[in-house]
This record gives structure tokens, C-alpha cells and sequence, in this order.
């Protein structure tokens, strides 16, 4: 790990930063008594989870976007069926707490009048079944559609609205009630997870703890993948596709090989959002969701790795402080103005602007503005 | 008897006399065996011989025979106590006589009103209805034929068939054909030939009312009528389904219609400019929230031009979004130039703030935009049902891409647009100002997005959001094209709007929707330009 972080001063206070939380604040909460001011409320760290949770996402994000120049507007998608998946499993530990008492079937298939189980929702009783495929479904679907898209060469922009279809036919999908995932409800109303009480304060200590240790992982795991032999093509093809093929390289399977551990990443942090929110919605599929994540990263910093988790934390802190007070309509006007100006006159983002500042000699960890960045070419 | 017969034919020739001779007076047809019955019958003052007579009142078609019914109704119609003759006291209060409907002169000293309960006032409710088969004006008789048609009841024959003999306008005698076919056909002891006729009548008439008329048709009906209304229906089910067909075919192409008005500009500033407008959306938007200002307006100081509404709309919708479009080019894309993801991205912020700007001052709800009046209602092509609303914006967004077409191949300004589509740089060296170009054409495609708004306030909702119900489906419509050719565009359009529209009956419209959007994502692996792409050397793909 030394090796990894050799030369990374961010990612050295970084990984610090994320061992110190995960191991503190559950101290924090559960042992300072509640009249302490160091003592943290279970609220505030089930909301903090949440950010964590979103910060891993936005690094999933960064791993394609930043170091191989992809373009995904569908990210939310694998983030929800992570969530959707950790929803299953959740729904099943409630047995017969449900409002109908079924043994068997969660209050939604009761109340559709359904009989029996869908053939999907086996297995989901069982954690070491429904947490693997918190890893398998987000992963395998990122494989398909990138072994189809990357090995037709779509690209840049195309690529984008492409992702954003998809996460868009996810969400038509999952509104729909007979897909057996709760329609427009979702899945709620959770009780139990591990054996543990969902609302406990205990088990909002360690959702936190272990949001803080997947957002580590995800880094050490992105940080790995990057500083290798492998990452160096990855940022190849990202400043120069073409060249890259024309020297022998397979570009399309670096690329689905990258996009689904992208999405593996972003099933992790779906399925630590939900227990921690309590909710998985089809809303969550929404396209708009997906384009916010892109923002987190690039107020971060795109191709920081730590840059996206940090403006994923800073943004997601900016959305709750104003749209919890007076300032509520206002929020869309700030999201919208972070758009344009840090794609305007902020293109590093914060980390990328102190990297420039602090060294700058470090050229590779930050990615030069394309002039031929998936424009439709022109016949020339 | 014979007498009075003669006496009848006599006074009948003299009334048709008259009747011709005076333009606009009624033309007698009283069967005088009708009235008669009826009259012997009301005699007995019992509610079923009543009922019996009402319905030889409306079979004599009698010019008088409405005030009898609404005499009877009111209680206004008698019988005198000496001779049993019956006669009625007509709204102006004198008293007529109910075989001629002539004022009599000496009025018997004893009469009774005849009784009614409600069974007698049904028969009476249905025979005005019967009745108003034989009214002057053919709008009247038309509407008539038309609900004796949809109510299909037995008792109504006598009337029908009278009526058929005398009617004139070929239009209502159809109609009237029909009503009778519909009786005929159900009632077991016509003769079958008469009854198998009467299927070939509905059969001819085709339609869902005719179907609904044949399925009801008892399982106990005779062989030979069962079987030929059987292949009457399978016949009218094909034709029917042939319709059906045709009329997704038309939804289809409205929605083609409206996903080319939506997706047209974004297409263009595509093309030239290689970057993806996300605030495309909302330029629609602000189109029809213009059309919503301008009939404020217009509403509060002019109500006399509201049908006029859209003349004013159109231009000011697409000065507003053309000028927006030109701001956000000049105050944005240009400096994000040759970036397209974050183009992309800084786009999608400023639809962001123009969602919020137009919700903070319109507020969140939706809109009402009225349609002016030549826009609304329904036409029929036969099963086929159009509004022309719809119908309009069709033709509104044929003239559209056809005015695109035109400006983009005769006008300097369309060759200096393909110019920078083809080669920008080529372009710019053969003394194109492409920057302004750049300017010129998203003003362009962001006033044609304006339109786009003219058009969609006429059939959605104008809330903030009508921008983003279209944008994904726009920029599938411009992948799915191609980009840099306004065919491709077309095509695209059309092709998901029928596609989506034939889907649903089968798939449902969400899961329609989905299959749609799955197989665009699979079309565009096999071709990642589009239909229509633009061939060229060069190395990045």
C-alpha cells in the first residue's frame, strides 16, 4: 500500500482520513455520552454514510470517466440495482413483520394479489446470496452493454446518450408493478439486517464504518488498477484511442474490463445507500441522478480519484444545508451555475487545481483538455 | 266505415294540396287505421290499451301525432263521456280533435283526462324519441335515426319502417336501414331471409356498433342466420382490425411528427457543431410558455383575436428561444469549443437553471394553453379518428423540416452551414466565418426547438418539465438518424413514433417504450453514426 501511495500526498491524507472515520465515529456515537459535544448522533452519521456512499460512486465514476474517457451518464443505474439487490435481501429479513403477515411474500406481492415468489427473488433470503450479487448484477450488465458498445466503437458522445438510455429503460422498467420490485414504491420498510436492527444505533455505526472501509477499498482497489501497466493504457486510450489500437492493443476489452469494475464499485456503494436511507426507489434510475454524480466528480476533480469523493461529500453537504432551509427553490440554480462554471472555468476541479499548484511536475494524474474529444468527425 | 275512408282519402288529397302550395307546411301522412285503433283503444282508458295506442299513434305518423303524445303526457288528452270520442287540449289551450287535430267547435260537457302511470310515461318518453323520426328538420331526423339505432328496441319497428318509406335524404335512410337491420335481425320470428339481409346491412356498415349488434345475437338463433352473421362479424373483425391498424399508423406518425419537431434543431447543431445541447429541452419549453404569455395577453386585451393566438406565437417563440440559443452559443459553447462531454455537461446546468428560472416565475404547476377554436374536435375517416390538433401539427412540422430543407440547400447560409458540417476547418479556410455560423445555427436549432413548443402546448402539459419529457427521446430520434442530414432526422422520427405506437398494443406503452429503447441501444452497436452517417477519412470513428 506504501508503494501505491507513494508520491500521492492526497491519497496518503485521504486513506488516513477514511481509517480515522471508520474507526472513530462509531467510538464516537456509541461510547461519548449524548451530552458530550464530541458525541455524534446517529442521524448525522447515517447522513454521512449516505455521503460516503455517494463519494465511492462518484470514484467509480472516476475510473472510467477520469482515466479512460468514458462518458457515463448510466452510472446510477448500477448504483440502483446494487441498492436493489441489498433492497431484496433486506424485504426478505422482514418474514412476517410485513403489514399482511406473509411468510413467504413482501406486502407489495400481497398486495397484487401475487401467489408465490418470482423465480429472481430465490436466494435472496440468504446475505452471502444477495451480497454477491450486489457485486454480480451491476457487473455483468456493465459487461454486456460495454462488450456490445466498446467493441462496436461507440464512443464520446454517443456512448453517453447510450448509458443514459439505459439507465432511462431501467427506470421505465422498474416503475412498471408487474417487474415484482415494489413499482413506484420501491422497497421500504426494512427492519432487520445481518440479524441486527436497521434503525439501531449499533448497526448505523458500523453502516458507517463499513461505507467508510468500501470507500477505501474502491480507492486502494482504482488507485491499484490506475498506477499499473494496465492503467497506463487505460489513460492512452483515453488521450488517444486510435494511436493505442494502432499499436496492437485490445481496447475494447480495457475498456469493459474497466467499466464493470466501475460498476461493481457503484453496486457496492448502491447497496450501503440503502440500508442507510432506508428506501430503494425506481427514482433512483432517473437520468438526472446519473448526470449529478459527473458533477460531483468534476467539482472534485476529474482523474484524482480522491478529487470525486471529496466533491461528491462537498456537493451532496451543499444539496442537504439548502434544501432543508429557506433556500430550498435556489438549490437548482447552484447545481446548475456548478455546472457551467466548473465546466467552464474550473475544468481540474479542487483537486486537480491543488495537484497543479503543489507539483507540477506531475502531469499524468491529470488529463489535458482533448480538442478532438468525441466530436462526430468530420470527412477530412 | 268505407265512407269515412273515402272522406279520409279525399281530405288527404286536398291537405297534400295545400301542403304543396303553402312552402314549409307539414305534408299529412295519416294512416287513418292507426289513428283509428288508437283512438278505440285510449277510449278504454286502461294503461295497457294505452300503451298499445301510443304505439299505433307514432306507426300512423300523423302530423299532429307529437301534440297527441305530449298532450297525453301532460294529461291534456280526454275522452268524452257521451260519444267515447277522444280529444286533446293543444298548448294554447283549445281543445282539438285527436283524428284531424281540428279545433272542435262544440266541445262535448263531460271529459276525462286519461289516466297514466310510469309504464305508460316510458312508452310515451320512447315514442317522442320514435316520433322525432318524422320531424321537418333532417338534423332532428337524422339524430333520431340515430338513437333508435343505438337503443334497438322491437317497438320501435312500425315507426322505423314508416318512416324509411317516406324518407327522402339517403343519409338518414341508411341510418334508418340500419336501426331496422339492428331489429330485424334479433327478432326470431322474421322470416330468415329477411334477417339474413339484415347482416348483410350491418356487415356493409361495418363498425363497432355493428359488431356489438352481431355478438349479441342469441346462441339459440336458426342455423343459418347464426352462420351467416358468424362470418359477418369474422369479416367486420378484419376490416376493423385493418382500421385499428391504420389508426396506430396515424398516432404513430403524430408522435413521429412531434419527436421531429423536438429532435429537428438538436439535430442541427449536432451536426455542425458536434455538441449535445441538453438545454435543448427547455428551449422547447420556453416556446410554449411564450404561447402561454402571448395568450395572456391576448386574453386580457384582445379576446377577439384568441384564434389568432398562434399567428403571434410562432414568430415571438422562436425570436425568444433563437435568442437564448444564440446567448447560451455565445456565452458558453464557444469557450467549451471542442469539448464535446463538457459541452454536454455545461449545457445540462443551464437547463437546470432555466427549469428553475421559468418555475420560479410561472410557478410549479402546469399551464393552461387554450386551442383555438379551427384546432379542436375530432374528424372521422371512417373508423379512423383525427384531431385536428394533431393533424395540424403534422403539417405544422412537414412545413417545418421542408422550410429547414430549403434554407439548408438554396440560401448561402445553408451552404455555409453544410460547409462547416462537412470540413469545419476547410470551411474556414475558403473564407467562412465559422464562429459566426456556429452563432447563427444554434440560434436556428433553438428556434426551431421554440416551435417545437407552439406545437407541444396544443397537446401537453406546459409545466417546467416539458422540456425534459422529450429530450432523451430527441436525442434518440438524432442517434438513431444520424447526424449532419435532415433525412436522417425524418426517418428516424417517424420510424419511433410508428414503432412505438405499433408496439404498445401488443407490449403495453411502458414496456413498448423499453423493447424501443433496448433495440435503439442494439441498432446503435451495429451502426454507431446512424442511419444516415456521414462518410468521411477520418481515422477517429
Amino acid at each position: 500500500m506504501r508503494a501505491l501511495l507513494a508520491g500521492d500526498a492526497y491519497g496518503k491524507w485521504f486513506v488516513g482520513l477514511l481509517v480515522a472515520a471508520a474507526a472513530l465515529t462509531p467510538v464516537l456515537s456509541l461510547l461519548v455520552p449524548p451530552t458530550s459535544p464530541l458525541h455524534i448522533p446517529a442521524s448525522t452519521l447515517s447522513l454521512y454514510g449516505k455521503y460516503l456512499c455517494f463519494a465511492l460512486l462518484a470514484l467509480s465514476l472516476d475510473l472510467v470517466w477520469g482515466y479512460c474517457g468514458i462518458l457515463s451518464l448510466g452510472h446510477g443505474a448500477f448504483f440502483a440495482l446494487g441498492g436493489y439487490a441489498m433492497g431484496m435481501y433486506l424485504m426478505r429479513q422482514i418474514g412476517t413483520r410485513g403489514v399482511y403477515a406473509h411468510p413467504e411474500l413482501p406486502d407489495f406481492m400481497v398486495f397484487l394479489n401475487w401467489s408465490e415468489l418470482p423465480w429472481f427473488w430465490y436466494g435472496f433470503d440468504h446475505a452471502w446470496f444477495a451480497f454477491s450479487m450486489v457485486l454480480v448484477v451491476p457487473g455483468v450488465l456493465a459487461f454486456v452493454f460495454g462488450w456490445f458498445a466498446f467493441r462496436s466503437r461507440v464512443t464520446g458522445v454517443y456512448l453517453s446518450i447510450i448509458t443514459q438510455a439505459m439507465t432511462y429503460a431501467l427506470m421505465l422498467a422498474f416503475f412498471r408493478n408487474d417487474m415484482g420490485f415494489g413499482g413506484n414504491n420501491g422497497l421500504t420498510d426494512f427492519k432487520d439486517i445481518l440479524g441486527f436492527p436497521v434503525q439501531g444505533e449499533g448497526t448505523r455505526a458500523a453502516l458507517f464504518s463499513a461505507s467508510a472501509l468500501a470507500l477505501l477499498v474502491g480507492f486502494l482497489v482504482a488507485k491499484g488498477i490506475v498506477a499499473s501497466r494496465f492503467g497506463k493504457v487505460l489513460i492512452s486510450i483515453r488521450d488517444a484511442e486510435s494511436r493505442v489500437r494502432f499499436l496492437g492493443y485490445r481496447v475494447e476489452n480495457y475498456k469493459t474490463f474497466v467499466f464493470a469494475v466501475s460498476a461493481v464499485m457503484a453496486g457496492i456503494a448502491g447497496a450501503l445507500y440503502v440500508p442507510q436511507v432506508g428506501i430503494i426507489n425506481p427514482s433512483e434510475f432517473a437520468p438526472a441522478n446519473s448526470i449529478e454524480v459527473v458533477i460531483w466528480a468534476a467539482v472534485g476533480g476529474r482523474g484524482t480519484l480522491v478529487g470525486p469523493a471529496v466533491g461528491a461529500v462537498l456537493v451532496n453537504y451543499a444539496k442537504t444545508t439548502f434544501t432543508t432551509g429557506m433556500l430550498a427553490p435556489y438549490w437548482p440554480f447552484v447545481l446548475g451555475g456548478l455546472f457551467v462554471f466548473v465546466t467552464m472555468f474550473f475544468p481540474k476541479g479542487i483537486l486537480g487545481t491543488l495537484q497543479g499548484y503543489s507539483s507540477r511536475l506531475r502531469v499524468t494524474s491529470m488529463p489535458p483538455a482533448r480538442a478532438n474529444d468525441a466530436v462526430p468527425q468530420p470527412a477530412e | 266505415m268505407r265512407i269515412t275512408r273515402r272522406y279520409w282519402a279525399i281530405a288527404l288529397v286536398i291537405m297534400i294540396v295545400i301542403a304543396a302550395a303553402v312552402p314549409g307546411a307539414n305534408i299529412a301522412y295519416a294512416d287513418d287505421d292507426d289513428l283509428e285503433t288508437a283512438m278505440r283503444l285510449f277510449a278504454a282508458n286502461s294503461f295497457s290499451e294505452t300503451i298499445t295506442a301510443i304505439d299505433h299513434i307514432v306507426s300512423s305518423g300523423a302530423p299532429h301525432a307529437t301534440a297527441i303524445i305530449d298532450a297525453l303526457g301532460d294529461r291534456r288528452l280526454f275522452v268524452a263521456e257521451n260519444d267515447r270520442s277522444v280529444v286533446y287540449r293543444d298548448v294554447d289551450g283549445a281543445l282539438r280533435d285527436c283524428r284531424r287535430g281540428e279545433v272542435v267547435t262544440n266541445p262535448p260537457a263531460a271529459l276525462t283526462a286519461l289516466r297514466i302511470n310510469n309504464r305508460v310515461r316510458s312508452a310515451i318518453a320512447a315514442a317522442r324519441g320514435a316520433l322525432s323520426l318524422f320531424d321537418p328538420d333532417p338534423q332532428r331526423r337524422r339524430e333520431a335515426a340515430a338513437a333508435v339505432f343505438a337503443a334497438r328496441d322491437p317497438t320501435a319497428l312500425p315507426a322505423i319502417e314508416s318512416a324509411l318509406a317516406r324518407e327522402k335524404d339517403s343519409g338518414i335512410a341508411d341510418v334508418l336501414k340500419l336501426a331496422r337491420a339492428g331489429i330485424v335481425i334479433a327478432k326470431a320470428d322474421a322470416p330468415v331471409e329477411t334477417r339474413i339481409e339484415a347482416i348483410e346491412v350491418l356487415k356493409d356498415h361495418g363498425g363497432r356498433d355493428a359488431l356489438a349488434i352481431l355478438g349479441s345475437l342469441s346462441p339459440e338463433t336458426v342455423e343459418p342466420v347464426r352462420k351467416a352473421a358468424e362470418t359477418a362479424i369474422s369479416t367486420i373483425e378484419s376490416r376493423l382490425a385493418l382500421w385499428s391498424t391504420a389508426q396506430n399508423l396515424w398516432y404513430g406518425i403524430s408522435l413521429g411528427s412531434v419527436l421531429l419537431l423536438a429532435a429537428i434543431g438538436l439535430a442541427i447543431t449536432f451536426g455542425v457543431m458536434g455538441v449535445i445541447n441538453m438545454a435543448h429541452g427547455e428551449m422547447v419549453m420556453l416556446g410554449a410558455y411564450t404561447t402561454f404569455v402571448v395568450q395572456e395577453v391576448i386574453r386580457t386585451s384582445a379576446p377577439g383575436v384568441f384564434d389568432y393566438s398562434l399567428a403571434f406565437a410562432i414568430p415571438l417563440a422562436f425570436l425568444v428561444a433563437g435568442s437564448v440559443g444564440v446567448g447560451i452559443e455565445r456565452g458558453v459553447i464557444r469557450l467549451l469549443y471542442g469539448r464535446a462531454l463538457e459541452t454536454l455537461l455545461a449545457t445540462w446546468g443551464i437547463s437546470l437553471i432555466l427549469q428553475q428560472a421559468v418555475r420560479t416565475i410561472f410557478g410549479p404547476t402546469n399551464r393552461e394553453v387554450g386551442t383555438p377554436g379551427f384546432m379542436a374536435g375530432t374528424f372521422h375517416i371512417g373508423e379512423l379518428a383525427i384531431t385536428w390538433n394533431r393533424l395540424y401539427i403534422v403539417i405544422f412540422a412537414a412545413v417545418i423540416f421542408i422550410g429547414l430543407l430549403l434554407t439548408l440547400r438554396f440560401t448561402s447560409f445553408g451552404l455555409n452551414v453544410r460547409a462547416v458540417t462537412q470540413n469545419r476547418r476547410m470551411a474556414g479556410s475558403m473564407g467562412i466565418a465559422t464562429n459566426r455560423i456556429d452563432a447563427l445555427t444554434f440560434g436556428l436549432g433553438s428556434g426551431v426547438a421554440g416551435l417545437a413548443g407552439v406545437a407541444l402546448s396544443q397537446i401537453d402539459n406546459v409545466s417546467p418539465n416539458l422540456g425534459q419529457s422529450y429530450i432523451i427521446d430527441s436525442f434518440l430520434v438524432v442517434v438513431f438518424g444520424g447526424v449532419g442530414n435532415l433525412w436522417g432526422t425524418l426517418v428516424g422520427a417517424l420510424s419511433l413514433g410508428v414503432a412505438n405506437k405499433l408496439l404498445e398494443p401488443y407490449a403495453g406503452a411502458v414496456l413498448g417504450k423499453i423493447l424501443l429503447l433496448v433495440l435503439i441501444i442494439l441498432f446503435i452497436q451495429k451502426r454507431p453514426r446512424g442511419l444516415f452517417a456521414l462518410k468521411g477519412r477520418a481515422v477517429e470513428a
